[in-house]
């Protein structure tokens, strides 16, 4: 998916064909990600009806099986993705105003919130497998990596768009009149932190 | 002929704009923003997946000329309808119309210059032809599985499944993203004066069938990444041995797969909503009515994937729900069908190449449909169900609607896209000789089904060795017919007459640029007075 959005948030961002008003670009930009984010919701979907199922058939498993999860560092991330969708709103907030410092240091201090985020996962997949807790563990389990998984792919998806547009903002390339892939790229970091949101409770919260 | 177009492009001193095929070379074809080139490139490769599907749906019908083992071993047989069923749907059915056609006519017939997003539109080519690698990469141990892929058999053979679900993700993400393009194309390109009801109807199909891609395709996109990690981390969604339910797998894929046959169909029906009136002379009836009943197609279609699954183990509730919402998709099935032949009433039709692909998917898929009936309805479909009714059922549709609208859409458009004239000659023997031989294949197989010869099973009771043998040498005639087909497209391409800017008499906007058409569409942005069915010689009444 990485590469995916990367060549969405590519697209987006430079009205690459120049074949039609800026207005017009602006909001053919805005529909293309909100469209774009209905089939990434749709792809969680899959994921999330498989959760309804399994928990419905094995609600044992899942009331043994959460216990494992380590639930201060699942809410250390949870603090730390929350912050990083107000770094990026205030990165939105500073260019429409014209602030090119303060979108830079805004899409830096996000970039950094989602390093945060991965490297605390990375603890966590691998306090998981010293336990000798695998994918192939049980169902409970394989929800819990295909979830985090995939979610993780989209963290380190959203760290490539917002590393190309703090690239494109250290060439000064937006403005108070043009900014759309900062916004574009910052409603996909907003549906990335959603997606969390949720996996949070459902994995570490409610067993 | 003015200095200047309306957008300010700059047109060349003889007053004409260089046609979009002029520019040569590699470069000009691999990186082209032009959604016209681009259509053209997936028309180019998901044709030459037709024919290789093509070949295999050859060599299948011979193994199956004998009752017993023969020709080549039942594991290759297994391979082989595994490869024409994927080869086909995958690679040609889905991207075909929606893709080839879609790319190449969407921006024309709503008077753009070109897609919202002709970056994106590239990339999705791209990662199109990365997912065809992908999934040639898996071949070197070949999938068996036929195209469903359903668990735990999938999960389980020696073939390369994984590697080739990525395959089939990058495949499906492509689609997303051409779907994606298409939605935002119509919502915000359409030239002055083209309001909603005075789109061509095929832009309607096409919007539908984006919807489709959209919703549908990330759930497929899901269910093979899920297929993949139970292969290569022992995840256990669909293992019955980890407590994962197979059923779960099944539900998953036709929630794609069910919606996705409407991604085949409606731009097909599209079409031939665009040749009918053309050829009939007579405005389009019940403008409103195809139009909606493509949407209306497109939301049914997500409501009945289980009625797949009727003896795959669902409730019996189940069943019945969605046996009963299955039915309901035949209404605006109908309903098209109803206006297409009321626009014929009392037109002035004549016979060229593409009226006559568009005459023969309206009887095809009669046909197709109404069996699809006797498969809705639980108590046959317990009968029929996994026989050859099934496999005749779906070609009727799938070839006899899919491919004959995509057939329709070549010969009506390819004067457009190449800047030359087919051979009406050559065309209509192409015609006769693909439907005689399409008839021959497919209708004796409803007769096989019904008297319960296994789909997919490589050998059979040798009762139903003649019927067989009538099929293969049906195919054989098909094969012959789009041999001459193809030698047309071939002898059109390189010494096909030229083509004027109107060959049909045509009211939609793509009539009014030249053949081929230059690289920005239209000299001058057309602004748009009236829909584009206006064929009678009095104005009809505004339907649009």
């Amino acid at each position: 998916m990485a590469e995916d959005t990367a060549h969405f948030a590519g697209e987006e961002g430079g009205q690459a064909s120049g074949h039609v008003s800026p207005a017009v670009a602006y909001e053919a930009a805005k529909l293309g990600i909100w469209t774009f984010l209905a089939t990434e919701v749709l792809l969680f979907g899959g994921l999330f009806t498989a959760y309804i199922v399994f928990r419905l058939k094995f609600p044992e498993m899942f009331h043994k099986d959460f216990v494992h999860l380590n639930r201060l560092l699942g809410a250390a991330n949870t603090v730390v993705l929350i912050t990083s969708s107000l770094t990026v709103a205030l990165a939105i907030a500073s260019i429409r105003k014209g602030k090119q410092q303060l979108l830079k240091l805004f899409l830096s201090l996000t970039i950094l919130l989602a390093g945060v985020f991965l490297v605390i996962k990375y603890f966590e997949w691998t306090e998981k497998f010293a336990h000798g807790l695998f994918p192939g563990t049980d169902i409970f389990f394989s929800l819990y990596f295909m979830m985090t998984g995939l979610h993780g792919l989209h963290v380190l998806g959203g760290m490539l768009v917002l590393g190309a547009m703090l690239f494109l903002a250290g060439r000064g390339r937006f403005s108070e009149s043009y900014h759309t892939p900062v916004e574009i790229s910052g409603l996909y970091w907003h549906f990335v932190d959603l997606v969390w949101i949720y996996l949070f409770p459902l994995l570490y919260l409610i067993g | 002929m003015t200095e200047t177009t309306a957008n300010g492009l700059a047109v060349p001193e003889n007053g004409r704009s260089r046609g979009y095929l002029d520019e040569k070379g590699f470069r000009s074809w691999a990186l082209t923003l032009d959604h016209k080139r681009i259509g053209v490139l997936y028309l180019y490769t998901t044709l030459f997946f037709f024919l290789l599907g093509g070949i295999f749906a050859l060599l299948i019908r011979i193994k199956l000329m004998y009752p017993g083992q023969a020709i080549f071993s039942d594991q290759t047989y297994n391979v082989l309808f595994t490869l024409h069923g994927s080869v086909m749907i995958f690679l040609f059915i889905i991207p075909g119309i929606p893709s080839g056609l879609g790319n190449f006519l969407i921006p024309l017939l709503i008077g753009a210059r070109d897609v919202a997003f002709p970056r994106l539109n590239l990339a999705s080519y791209w990662i199109f032809v990365a997912g065809i690698l992908v999934i040639l990469g898996s071949l070197f141990r070949p999938m068996d599985t036929g195209w469903t892929f359903y668990t735990p058999y999938s999960a389980k053979t020696g073939a390369n499944i994984a590697f080739l679900s990525f395959g089939i993700f990058l495949v499906g993400m492509s689609s997303i993203l051409t779907g994606l393009n298409f939605i935002v194309t119509v919502h915000k390109l359409r030239a002055p004066g083209m309001t909603w009801h005075r789109l061509p109807l095929f832009i309607w199909g096409m919007y539908a069938t984006s919807i489709i891609q959209v919703v549908a395709t990330p759930v497929v996109g899901i269910t093979f990444l899920l297929l993949a990690m139970e292969r290569l981390f022992g995840v256990g969604f669909f293992d019955p041995a980890k407590g994962g339910d197979p059923l779960l797998f099944q539900h998953f894929f036709w929630f794609y797969s069910h919606p996705v046959v409407y991604v085949m169909i409606l731009p097909a029906m599209g079409v031939i909503s665009e040749v009918i009136p053309v050829f009939s002379r007579k405005p389009i009836f019940g403008y409103r009515a195809i139009a909606y009943s493509s949407l209306a197609i497109a939301f049914l279609g997500f409501l009945v994937w289980g009625h797949h699954m009727f003896v795959s183990g669902m409730s019996k509730t189940a069943s019945i729900i969605f046996s009963f919402l299955t039915f309901f998709v035949a209404v605006p099935t109908a309903v098209k069908v109803f206006n297409w032949i009321a626009t014929m009433y009392k037109g002035s039709i004549t016979f060229e190449s593409p009226m006559l692909y568009a005459l023969t998917f309206i009887f095809l898929f009669i046909i197709g449909g109404l069996t699809g009936m006797f498969l809705g309805a639980l108590a046959t479909d317990v009968h029929l169900h996994d026989t050859y009714f099934i496999v005749a059922h779906f070609h009727y549709t799938m070839m006899g609607g899919t491919v004959m609208g995509l057939l329709a859409g070549l010969h009506y458009w390819w004067p457009k896209m190449t800047g030359r004239m087919l051979s009406e000659k050559m065309a209509r023997w192409g015609w006769l000789l693909t439907f005689i031989g399409f008839n021959l294949t497919f209708l004796v197989q409803f007769y096989l089904g019904f008297k319960g010869m296994p789909r997919r099973w490589a050998e059979y009771p040798p009762q139903y060795q003649f019927l067989n043998i009538v099929s293969t040498v049906g195919s054989w005639i098909l094969a012959g017919g789009i041999l001459v087909m193809f030698s047309n497209f071939i002898r059109g391409l390189f010494r096909g007459d030229p083509a004027p800017a109107n060959p049909w008499k045509g009211l939609t906007l793509e009539w009014r640029t030249a053949s081929p058409p230059p690289t920005e569409n239209f000299e001058t942005v057309p602004v748009v007075t009236d829909w584009p069915y206006g064929y009678a010689k009095r104005k009809p009444a505004d339907d649009g």
